[in-house]
């Protein structure tokens, strides 16, 4: 079995910097990613608003750069596999990591967030294949074709402005009759030319068995369905918190984000958390960067105090 | 280095290969395909010999994506025999593929 002081779950930015700040406290640390560093900064086309980039960075730039900060590090690991399991136990915490045992004296969970999904029949199936929550990654196969956009929020409107530029038709799907985005976003989606507004309106089923073929779309305000073929959807109705390891006992709101005090503390003794997994009001990568630097301070203090929580 | 595959190499070196073979459809501007990357060049060591592992950009390759109807990438297809054995989108864990490379053309 493998053991180290700390372990960090997830390689976001927030467990990027809780790693970077634990191993220049010369702590022995895991970094544990089930795919690769980065986190949802892999799936974002551009970010304006990261101190210190005034044109922009793109998020698989910044990823690469906050990835390549940890590599002169001996006594920090980069460890591939997903976490299934994580429990107190005496006066450790076990992790399962893809079926191995990881001890660790203490753990900074930094899992982060997932796109919401509608919740409609074939989802899954269909995922992929014309359903997509990645307009960077899929944007180009609908080059010049009609596609669907659903949300309101600035995630919608940044990627569907990113999108404009390679369809045809885009049409933006929204269940209220204004975007809450920032008007910055809505003003340019506006201009775009090409982009439908489809206000009031939800998408009620997805058609296609191997691929994506179109969608119904129901006006909230007159009860109404109708058609709307499209071969691709984009869905950003915002995100939940990734936890199918999480202790029982573990404290969260009533959304399934983690509680912890202003020190990153959650409510079981070792147990921080960081980033956008934690019940906070304002998901950034700057504050996923800060609240990382907080939790590793923390688990230091409670290293060096001999695990007073 | 995991061999770039084109377009027009694809039905020699991908459905009349005699081995299994791997292919990650990916693009520059991609970056959850960056992740996967490095993933793919393991594979293509580790498994030498047994199973092709190859990557095609679908910037410069459409026909083939669009004769696969891929919609997302990073997608990765595993062939055998020149059929389609399985179809992976987005970025997974090495671990993830080797099982599925392990259980669906090199375990018999």
């Amino acid at each position: 079995m493998k053991r180290f002081e700390a372990a960090v779950i997830g390689a976001g930015p927030a467990g990027i910097v809780a790693a970077l700040y634990l191993a220049r406290f010369g702590v022995k640390t895991a970094l544990l990613e089930k795919s690769a560093p980065g986190g949802l900064l892999l799936q974002t086309f551009e970010v304006e608003n990261y101190p210190g980039f005034p044109k922009g960075v793109k998020g698989y730039e910044l990823a690469d750069l906050l990835s390549e900060h940890l590599q002169s590090y001996a006594n920090l690991s980069l460890v591939i596999g997903g976490v299934t399991e994580l429990r107190r136990e005496g006066k450790s915490l076990m992790l399962k990591v893809d079926g191995e045992l990881l001890e660790a004296e203490c753990v900074i969970i930094c899992s982060g967030v997932g796109y919401r999904k509608l919740g409609l029949p074939g989802e899954d199936r269909l995922l992929g294949k014309g359903l997509s929550h990645c307009a960077m990654c899929d944007g180009h196969f609908f080059r010049g074709q009609k596609v669907g956009v659903v949300g309101g929020g600035n995630s919608a409107l940044e990627e569907s402005l990113h999108l404009s530029k390679m369809v045809s038709e885009l049409h933006l799907i929204h269940r209220r009759d204004a975007f809450r985005a920032a008007p910055l976003y809505v003003d340019r989606i506006k201009s775009a030319g090409n982009v439908v507004m489809e206000y009031n309106s939800v998408v009620t089923a997805l058609h296609g068995d191997d691929g994506l073929e179109g969608i119904t779309l129901k006006r909230l305000t007159t009860g109404e369905e109708e058609f709307l073929p499209v071969r691709g959807l984009f869905v950003f109705i915002g995100f939940e918190p990734v936890v199918p390891f999480l202790p029982e006992e573990i404290g969260r709101d009533d959304r399934g984000f983690i509680i912890t005090d202003a020190e990153m503390r959650a409510s079981i003794p070792g147990v921080f958390a960081a980033g956008d997994i934690r019940s906070k009001l304002c998901r950034q990568i700057v504050t996923a960067a800060g609240d990382g630097a907080t939790a590793a301070h923390a688990a230091n203090s409670y290293l060096e105090q001999g695990h007073a929580h | 280095m995991v061999k770039a595959v084109t377009d027009n190499e694809f039905e020699q070196d991908v459905l009349n290969s005699r081995i299994p073979v791997l292919v990650d459809f990916w693009a520059p501007w991609c970056g959850p395909c960056r992740a996967v990357g490095p993933v793919i060049e393991d594979l293509g060591t580790e498994y030498e010999g047994r199973v092709a592992v190859l990557k095609m950009n679908v910037d410069d390759n459409p026909a083939t994506a669009g004769k696969y109807n891929i919609r997302s990438i990073p997608t990765m297809i595993l062939f055998r025999d020149g059929q389609v054995v399985d179809q992976i989108v987005g970025a997974v864990s090495k671990n993830n593929l080797k099982e599925i490379i392990e259980q669906k053309v090199l375990a018999e």
